[in-house]
């Protein structure tokens, strides 16, 4: 075993999408950080779609983005197609997304780390943690060099014990024709983490040019497209369509003609798959009703004709695929450029690291992405970050940075994962958060901006930027409240064109505002003081004066549960110490060994009168 | 301070007692007292004095009882908060009345053993006595829990978790058009859906009607008596409600084979109801009274199953035996003055089985003592309050779950966004969770993963 030489603040093993954002954030933060990668060339490849965002997802992106994180403007600069989904469903659910030049998106990744002062990234597979006494200090690989580090992120994606399934056939790899880790996972067991199985799929990539298009429905991004950083204003690069495909009856007869070498339908396959992202085969099954599945034909960049056909995943034999694909109007002499293939891997169950995504176990070492059990860029990058971030302040001896649920939905998921655990793969809904309406896209920002200027992640450029629109938004709040204008003043044409007979009296602009039928364009027509006021500084203010009620109401409710959130739980409580838990409670609290009394309350079978004694207790030992 | 609204709840053990005392506390203490209490002298209540007057409920002006009150300024009451005492005349409605026109000015009803946790908290009770705090807590809420399960198994449930999981459906169908955009799913259907929300607000409604709390403090719990034909039902209904002399009111059958009877059971009122004997049969007449009969099993809070402990176990009484299963109930042998018969054993889950002799009046105290030790816990706790109080706060979540339903209604009709329509659904159903238990957002996804090909 060689030495190297050199003593790293923050580690980080694999190069996903985790990873990336991990090194970035610590790096960025001034400490001296390693990325470690079993192939250089697949730094932040996209191993399954060429797309960034969606619902939920599109939110995550701008978190990491206001954090000071690197996916939003990755995909800003390589994006293809740019799209706003749910423009009419309400503010809190509107969402970017947008397709990815999957080549040039993987480029630039590689690019904006090599430029990155204080951070090395190099090729190697790391076999063995190194633990003393508990606390992790450093890593070894495959070719014999140790590396000492502070501290260590592993981001192993669907590496550890990786395993390819083409029909009955199936080999190691960590992703076709990548390497698996093996070592690690053993490793991790044997350290006392329950380690798991879970299973994804990605469907066959196809060659565009023996593909009809003319046969297919074309769907365009928007014009103009949308960035998702908020550092910037435009995209310039042109867009890309995709195209609509439909499954049809013979498509089924044929995968259900396959089912009998199915890895999945024969057993072979152990790992749980997620149930929003079903392979083809288990939709024909599941849905036997329906006629046709709609697939996206997403190019995988501007320059390669490799297609993606989006729901089509399956781990049916190549000869099946083939048959299957050319079922499908348009394909019907479509070649396979790359088989489809489902993966299984393995998971450590994250009910055993804290929110700041510290393991319990090892100190000083963090998981961050599929390791965790979740599924998607944008999950592994929100969890990346975060790790990133607290194992950057853990090894300035600072305390970490944990997201509450109120605050984003990386706190939700973070949160969601290691209270509840997950048994599939976990992925991002805008369902699963309670405060919906406060975690918005559109004000990521104002939610993230100051937390990442507080652990000297965000660029001060871009922290001065937000001060000067945050007070913007607050004048222009203020302005509004303050206009007032007589209906007398207003011209009848006005009145007639937005209803407002039944004004009285003098009314404010806010009030104009609140109802549903006024926009911000209409208030700058009845008084051109309120033109030229930028985008961003609109959009915000209407909003919150449109929907202040509905928000209103959740931040009661986020006051109400925030005294819990804020009260920790000692590493060291005896739970069996304490009279008055019941059993079963007991047995819960120490298997999840919550860390704030909130999250112990959302656990399972947890009951009020349980963290009643809890608080008390605590208040009674620590005379608080 | 570590909590900062205002609570209130009884603090007399429920029953037929010479006072009762509602206790309130914290920040909104002495403008309630103004509002509430109209005092016979000048001036306002002063800390720490008795003052005499009447309660007044200040959205009707209506006088609910004299009362004695008294304020206690914080720091010095139990709490180390704000306190108000009222005194007020005894008896179960009334102290109940009282309490509901405190609640009514925005109080909420205090938590289990929540007056003694401030007290702890503020300070008040020192760090030794802590443990004793926590015991009392914990004794308190499970003695609520239980009896919330209880009621769970009762009327409530089979109806509200029926309307839960219509809702819960409607939320999924929501949900499913919100996260899932680009998933080739079944446009949604505002009209269904509406009509879905529509018919639960109707139903959450008449649950509500019958539910206001006077009603339901008239009523009382619901005890049934069932049995085969001739095993002595109306002599007990009529030894029950001799032996006490204290009918409140006597209500008629519902239909001429029911017979609901309230009596008062040391405090706590019960509502008997009376049933045809149970048997097979092909009477039409006879039939229709055997049907309300068995529909009124699954619906009362409490059954006591009569058997004729002289006569042989029949098909009758196993028909009946069927009928009960996972019902609380009690088994009672009739005509304990009789020679038994040796082969009437039984093997169910009951809460009691007792001998008794409708003729003699044997065994009737120990019946009495059974059915009030089922709804009240028995010895000196106090978690008696909760037969009532636990519906009070039921009433509380339902009336919730209306006001979010209509609000979705209103809504819809307007076109509002599908995102706040979700809110609306979702805030409906985490207060109709407080009676039937969360529906959690994994709950949701299924019914979406169920319901659609999601998948892109």
């Amino acid at each position: 075993m060689h030495y190297y030489e050199k003593q790293y603040d923050v580690i980080v093993v694999g190069a996903g999408h985790a990873g990336c954002e991990a090194a970035l954030a610590a790096a960025r933060m001034g400490c001296s950080a390693l990325l470690l990668t079993i192939n250089l060339d697949a730094v932040a490849l996209m191993s399954c779609n060429p797309a960034i965002g969606g619902l939920a997802k599109g939110h995550l992106v701008r978190e990491i983005d206001a954090l000071g994180g690197e996916m939003g403007k990755n995909i800003d600069a390589t994006g293809i197609q740019f799209r706003i989904l749910n423009t009419r469903k309400g503010p809190a659910v509107r969402a970017s997304r947008a397709q990815a030049d999957k080549q040039q998106y993987r480029l630039r990744m590689k690019t904006v780390l090599e430029r990155q002062p204080n951070l090395d990234l190099k090729q190697g597979e790391v076999t063995a943690l190194v633990v003393e006494q508990g606390v992790v200090t450093g890593v070894e690989t495959k070719v014999g060099l140790r590396f000492s580090g502070a501290t260590v992120v592993i981001t192993t994606g669907t590496f550890m014990r990786g395993l390819i399934h083409v029909g009955l056939t199936n080999y190691p790899g960590g992703r076709a024709g990548d390497l698996p880790s093996i070592g690690l996972s053993d490793q991790l067991r044997d350290l006392g983490f329950r380690v798991g199985r879970l299973k994804t799929g990605t469907p066959a990539r196809l060659d565009g040019s023996s593909i009809n298009f003319s046969l297919l429905e074309p769907q365009q991004g928007d014009d103009p497209p949308a960035p998702f950083s908020f550092s910037n204003r435009v995209i310039e690069q042109s867009q890309v369509p995709c195209h609509i495909a439909y499954t049809n009856e013979r498509s089924h007869d044929i995968i259900r003609a396959g089912l009998d070498r199915s890895p999945l339908y024969s057993g072979i396959i152990q790992g749980v798959g997620p149930r929003y992202c079903p392979s083809i085969e288990d939709k024909v099954v599941r849905f036997p009703e329906k006629i046709r599945h709609q697939s996206f034909i997403e190019p995988e960049g501007r320059d390669t004709v490799e297609v993606y056909p989006s729901g089509l995943s399956t781990s049916l034999p190549v000869d099946v695929q083939i048959a299957f694909y050319r079922s499908i109007v348009g394909l019907e002499r479509v070649e396979i450029m790359r088989p489809a293939y489902a993966i299984e891997y393995d998971y450590v169950d994250p009910i055993q690291i804290h929110a700041s995504l510290e393991t319990k176990l090892i100190a000083n070492l963090y998981h961050a992405g599929q390791i965790n059990g979740t599924s998607g860029y944008e999950e592994a990058a929100g969890q990346g970050l975060m790790a990133g971030i607290n194992a950057a302040l853990r090894s300035r001896g600072r305390e970490p940075l944990v997201l509450r649920r109120d605050e984003a939905y990386i706190g939700v998921m973070i949160d969601d994962l290691v209270t509840l655990g997950t048994t599939e793969p976990y992925r991002m809904f805008t369902s699963r958060a309670e405060y919906r309406l406060l975690l918005r896209e559109d004000n990521a920002d104002l939610r993230l901006r100051e937390h990442g200027h507080r652990v000297g992640l965000l660029a001060e450029k871009e922290y001065e930027e937000f001060m000067v629109k945050q007070e913007h938004i607050a004048t222009e709040l203020a302005r509004l409240k303050s206009t007032k204008i007589l209906p007398s003043d207003i011209s009848p044409a006005t009145v007639e064109a937005y209803g407002l007979h039944d004004l009285q009296n003098a009314v404010t602009f806010e009030e104009l505002l609140r109802r549903p039928e006024v926009t911000y364009e209409d208030l700058a027509r009845i008084d051109p003081d309120f033109a030229g006021v930028p985008r961003e500084v609109r959009e915000q203010a209407e909003i919150q004066v449109k929907y202040r009620g509905y928000i209103e109401r959740q931040q009661l409710e986020v006051e109400r549960s925030i005294k819990m959130e804020g009260t920790k739980l000692p590493v060291e409580i005896d739970y069996d110490a304490i009279s008055g838990l019941t059993g079963e409670v007991r047995e819960k609290l120490k298997v999840h060994r919550p860390d704030t009394l909130g999250q112990a309350g959302r656990i399972p079978g947890m009951t009020p009168a349980a963290l009643a004694v809890i608080s008390l207790t605590l208040k009674a030992r620590g005379g608080a | 301070m570590y909590h900062e609204d205002t609570i209130a709840a009884i603090s007399t053990p429920p029953g037929e007692g010479g006072i009762g005392i509602v206790r309130v506390s914290g920040p909104d203490v002495p403008e309630l007292a103004a509002q509430l209490i109209r005092l016979s002298g000048s001036g306002g209540l002063q800390s720490h004095r008795f003052s005499y007057g009447t309660l007044v409920d200040p959205a009707t002006g209506d006088v609910v009882d004299e009362v004695m009150a008294v304020l206690m300024r914080a720091p010095r009451s139990y709490t180390r908060e704000d306190l108000l005492e009222i005194q007020c005349h005894g008896g179960y409605l009334l102290v109940q009345r009282v309490l509901e026109t405190v609640l009514r000015q925005g109080v909420r009803l205090a938590e289990p053993g929540e007056f003694t946790k401030r007290a702890f908290l503020n300070g008040r009770i020192d760090l030794v006595q802590a443990e004793a705090v926590i015991d009392l807590i914990r004794g308190k809420s499970d003695a609520a829990l239980a009896l919330a399960q209880h009621q769970r198994e009762g009327l409530l449930s089979g109806k509200l978790e029926e309307i839960r999981s219509r809702l819960a459906f409607a939320r999924a169908l929501v949900e499913a058009h919100i996260d899932f955009p680009e998933d080739d799913i079944d446009s949604a259907s505002m009209k269904q859906i509406r009509v879905a929300v529509a018919s639960a607000l109707t139903d959450v409604s008449l649950l509500l009607d019958g539910f206001s709390a006077g009603r339901v403090l008239r009523e009382g719990v619901s005890v049934l008596i069932a049995g085969k034909p001739n095993v002595g039902k109306s002599s007990l209904l009529n030894t029950l409600l001799r032996e006490k002399r204290a009918i409140v009111t006597a209500i008629p059958g519902t239909t001429r084979d029911l017979i609901e009877e309230i009596v008062n059971i040391k405090g706590l009122p019960v509502r008997l109801v009376d049933t045809a004997g149970i048997r097979e049969t092909s009477d039409p007449v006879e039939w229709e009274g055997v049907r309300l009969a068995r529909e009124r099993l699954a619906t009362a809070d409490l059954v006591l199953f009569l058997l004729d402990g002289s006569r042989d176990w029949d098909e009758d009484d196993e028909l009946i035996r069927g009928e009960l299963t996972g019902r609380p109930c009690i088994v009672l042998r009739n005509k304990a003055d009789l020679p038994q018969a040796s082969s009437c054993t039984v093997t169910m889950d009951t809460l009691a089985d007792l001998r008794i002799s409708t003729r003699t009046g044997e065994g009737v105290d120990e019946l009495l003592n059974a059915i009030h030790r089922i709804f009240i816990g028995g010895e000196a706790i106090d978690s008696r309050e909760y037969v009532a109080l636990s519906r009070v706060r039921h009433r509380d979540a339902l009336q919730e779950c209306c006001s979010r339903l209509e609000q979705f209604l209103q809504n819809v009709d307007s076109g509002g966004e599908l995102e706040l329509l979700a809110i609306d659904l979702r805030d409906a159903l985490s207060s109709l969770g407080k009676v039937t238990g969360e529906t959690t957002t994994d709950e949701v996804l299924d019914l979406i993963f169920s319901s659609f090909c999601i998948g892109k």
